[in-house]
């Protein structure tokens, strides 16, 4: 008989082989999936996870997906860490690049130097302020956050649309949902010639870097575990909840909202109605494997970088729908959260009760 | 207690089965022997004791008996058979009753109908209360069936939990640490129910550390140490010390305690404290007056759940109070100040759980040493923490307390529970404070660790700190107070001094009744000596 047995203690081991133990169940259930299709296993594999990173264009393509998924993952592990639960990144994401969008719709034309500043200014405000809503209902009414920022993001979304259907809908756009294009000054300078990999990515990584020294080396970050981990201690100790709630949220909204900002300014060029493509949501994913730890985050943003472009792939030479990504990322959420069993329990064989001598 | 009646000699002892024998039982959890080779046996109407200090594995034997968890190896036999007692539905049909320490009771249903929750099927109210006044009758435990457990005392909620076992004729009543929420008074009523059960056959195993209750109450003794059984004796034939040699494996030891400064400067004033609790079943603080004083140890007596809890978060500003002067600390009134603040001022504070409240559970003993000392010992720099600074101080706490544990970097949850609570009192003391807040000192600590922290509390009593200790340990009261007060449904007694009030007039007081504060000097005259509850 098979049985869960409770460790003494919780397996440090586990904690760090749990995603990679994920990543290969999810490998094999997406052979699994390959051959269920017909399509054959070894091809579905290359073209999955060999064929984007082929070339230095693949890389810059996975560095550029990269991007906002470790911003919006590093600013919702701060508020996880505390038990703040922003579900609603996606619609900061969204307010971020709204806000940076008006920036450079207002100073349509200007070649200032400042333009670009000031767009990451708004952008991160943006998405702070759009954050702002669930910290203050929840800190004031007691409303759960989780349901109010989801809900946000449904309210982003319409409210994205507005602007790009009506006032901000571009007159030369032949009516598409869409914005003018933005100017030089407000676009990211590139870092590689002939890639689209901008300095956003540059950006993400300094704020995984003050992510890390936020959360592990200050003593708020340090108020923020301690509020997770034990809410009485954190009470005992005078360190304000309703503190947590509101740094939690607004570091998340910053830091989504910034994301968003790096995508118009960067690969689109422009605000349209769907310039929210989910990585508000996958970085959730990504912030639990990565174990809400900023080096883990850029591996595990990398990794589900990968399953997009590996997606977009499947989708062109093997003929299959483009939820195939989706499926991918539910998988590797679902094996993880199983594997995560493992830190604090252990399997064990064992006989029938020992009483039966 | 002395001068109580020595238990009556067994009412019969038939020489065939044990009611209950356990032989060789051990059980092995992840790393830790709970116990091993327990050799028992309970005749029918005996009462026997089982003896121990926290962590000696009494309530591990205790939850195997009544199928809770399983045994890992031995054997159990009921009435001369084994058996194998799957769960606790299955124990109770062979007859065996339990009273837990902490009560499992629904406080928004009424007396009847928790009672029917717990026995098979659907019984009929009506009936089952007319059953229930039957037997609270019988056994003088009296209790109104229809009465909504959230407003019932401990002491009543106690008498639910036994009247529900009773219910189903058991043969074998264990009962765990019964007398830890209740008063002196109530505590003989107790006594009294359980020699008429006895009387009547039932087998009683009664789990304590209280040397005096068990002298009192029991025919019979098992000792348990480290998980394994020290000794066996009849209690009449013993003393406390003897039996206390049997339970730690050495003498019990005894605080060095000098006579009190009364001209110390005021330190913490409670100026006509009154707050509602946040918890709709919890107790409102009313009108409550007291002074603490640098250089005197200031007790604060009660049965749990009359306002303890309200009282302490009070006063570290856990819950901060709409006006400032009901809470004055060191001659700022500081009843709108955050518990930050006030530490600031030289208040620290030990609350009463130590996981997850005093201690970060995972966290390291250096990051737990940051939780309240990060501000007051250096331990910041711009908005960063300087480890090593936090490591040093963990060290000190460490050695300073003779803690036992892995060093600075081993997790809280790691240490026992007296290394972990000499940890907190540590870390508070090392602060040097100027007014220390201790709540339930030494709950759940063995021996050797609670002298410790009491004499490091007396300690520094004479360094010149005021400390005001909250404890339902009376002994532990008396043992290092200087003056006591008794807390009752959120209104706090006048102060008698230590040395001349007696167990029993603050048993009194326990129930809510103590003299007007005018006759603060004068005996209880015309007090009831048994009050009809606590």
């Amino acid at each position: 008989m098979l049985e869960l047995e409770a460790r003494a203690e919780p397996s440090r081991l586990m904690s760090w082989a749990s995603p990679l133990l994920a990543v290969a169940l999810t490998l094999a259930g997406g052979m699994v999936i390959f051959t269920a299709l017909g399509k054959d296993p070894a091809e579905g594999f290359r073209i999955f996870f060999l064929n984007p990173v082929k070339d230095l264009y693949g890389v810059s393509e996975l560095l550029l997906k990269a991007t906002p998924l470790m911003l919006c993952a590093i600013g919702l592990a701060i508020g996880f860490r505390a038990n703040v639960w922003n579900i609603g990144a996606e619609g900061q994401f969204m307010l971020g690049a709204v806000a940076a969008t008006g920036v450079a719709l207002s100073f349509d034309g200007t070649e200032s130097a400042l333009l670009l500043p000031a767009m990451v200014l708004a952008g991160a405000l943006g998405g702070a302020a759009w954050a702002a809503i669930p910290a203050l209902l929840r800190t004031r009414f007691n409303a759960n956050e989780i349901l109010v920022s989801l809900m946000l993001v449904y309210v982003a979304q319409l409210f994205v649309s507005w602007l790009v259907f009506g006032p901000w809908k571009d007159p030369d756009g032949f009516n598409f949902p869409q914005t003018r294009m933005f100017s030089d000054a407000a676009l990211m300078p590139m870092m590689l010639e002939g890639t689209r990999l901008h300095f956003g990515f540059v950006l993400a990584l300094a704020v995984l870097v003050a992510g890390y020294a936020f959360m592990n080396r200050s003593f708020a970050g340090f108020r923020m575990r301690v509020a997770g981990e034990a809410p009485d201690a954190a009470r005992y100790a005078g360190f304000s909840a309703q503190r947590m709630v509101w740094i939690g949220l607004l570091l998340g909204g910053a830091a989504a909202g910034l994301a968003g900002m790096g995508e118009v300014a960067g690969p689109m060029g422009q605000l349209t109605d769907k310039v929210g493509s989910g990585y508000g949501f996958a970085a959730i994913i990504v912030a639990f494997v990565g174990r809400l730890n900023a080096f883990g985050i850029l591996l595990a943003s990398l990794l589900m970088a990968l399953l997009y472009i590996g997606g977009e792939q499947a989708q062109q030479y093997l003929n299959l729908p483009s939820s195939i990504s989706m499926v991918f990322q539910g998988m590797l959420l679902f094996f993880l959260l199983g594997s995560d069993v493992f830190i604090h329990y252990r399997l064990r064989l064992r006989r029938r009760a020992p009483q039966s001598d | 207690m002395p001068n109580q009646p020595t238990p009556s000699s067994l009412p019969h002892l038939p020489s065939d089965a044990p009611r209950l024998q356990l032989r060789g039982i051990g059980k092995v959890y992840p790393g830790v022997v709970a116990n091993e080779g327990v050799d028992l046996a309970v005749q029918p109407g005996e009462i026997r004791a089982v003896l121990g200090e926290n962590g000696a594995g009494k309530s591990t034997l205790m939850k195997i008996i009544y199928g809770v968890t399983r045994p890992s190896s031995g054997h159990l036999f009921w009435e001369g058979t084994e058996v194998h007692v799957e769960n606790p539905a299955h124990a109770r049909s062979l007859g065996i009753g339990m009273v837990f320490q902490h009560f499992s009771l629904f406080e928004t249903l009424s007396v009847v109908e928790n009672v029917a929750l717990a026995l098979p099927g659907a019984p009929a109210l009506d009936a089952l209360a007319q059953r229930i006044t039957e037997v609270s009758e019988r056994y003088g435990l009296p209790v109104d069936p229809r009465r909504r457990v959230h407003a019932l005392s401990v002491g009543e909620r106690q008498r639910v939990e036994i009247i529900r076992c009773l219910l189903q004729n058991p043969r074998l009543l264990i009962m765990d640490e019964p007398t830890s929420v209740l008063t002196p008074q109530a505590v003989r009523k107790l006594f009294a129910t359980l020699r008429q059960l006895s009387a009547e056959g039932c087998s009683i195993l009664y789990i304590s550390h209280k040397l005096d209750e068990i002298q009192e109450l029991c025919h019979t003794a098992t000792v348990l140490r480290g998980g394994k059984v020290t000794g066996e004796c009849i209690p009449a034939q013993e003393t406390p010390q003897s039996m206390a040699r049997m339970m730690i494996g050495k003498d019990l030891p005894h605080c060095v305690h000098g006579a009190a400064r009364t001209d110390g400067e005021l330190r913490l004033r409670l100026a006509g404290l009154s707050h509602a609790s946040e918890d709709p079943f919890g107790t409102d603080l009313e009108d409550i007056h007291l002074d603490v004083r640098a250089g005197e140890i200031v007790g604060i007596a009660g049965v749990s759940g009359n306002g303890q809890q309200e009282l302490l978060r009070a006063i570290s500003g856990e819950e901060v109070l709409a006006e400032k002067f009901p809470v004055q600390i060191c001659g700022v009134e500081a009843g709108r100040l955050k518990p930050a603040e006030r530490r600031r001022l030289g208040l620290c504070f030990v609350p009463e759980e130590r996981l997850g409240r005093g201690a970060v559970p995972g966290m390291s003993l250096a990051d737990n040493a940051l939780l309240t000392a990060a501000r007051g010992q250096g331990m910041l720099a711009g908005g960063f923490v300087r480890f090593a600074r936090a490591r040093d101080f963990a060290r000190q706490c460490i050695a300073a307390f003779n803690v036992k544990c892995g060093g600075p970097d081993a997790a809280a949850k790691s240490l026992s529970g007296g290394n972990l609570q000499k940890f907190i009192v540590g870390r508070e003391i090392l602060q040097a404070p100027r007014l220390l807040v201790c709540a339930q000192p030494t709950w759940g600590v063995d021996v050797g660790a609670a002298t410790f922290i009491r004499q490091s509390l007396i300690d520094l009593r004479d360094r010149g700190c005021a400390v005001l200790v909250i404890s339902e340990e009376l002994d532990e009261l008396f043992e290092i107070c200087d003056r006591i007060a008794v807390i009752a449904q959120g209104r706090l007694s006048p102060t008698r001094p230590a040395g001349t009030t007696t167990l029993e007039d603050i048993g009194v007081w326990m129930s809510g009744m103590w003299p007007a504060a005018d006759l603060e000097h004068q005996p209880p005259a015309g007090m009831p000596t048994e009050p009809a509850d606590a």
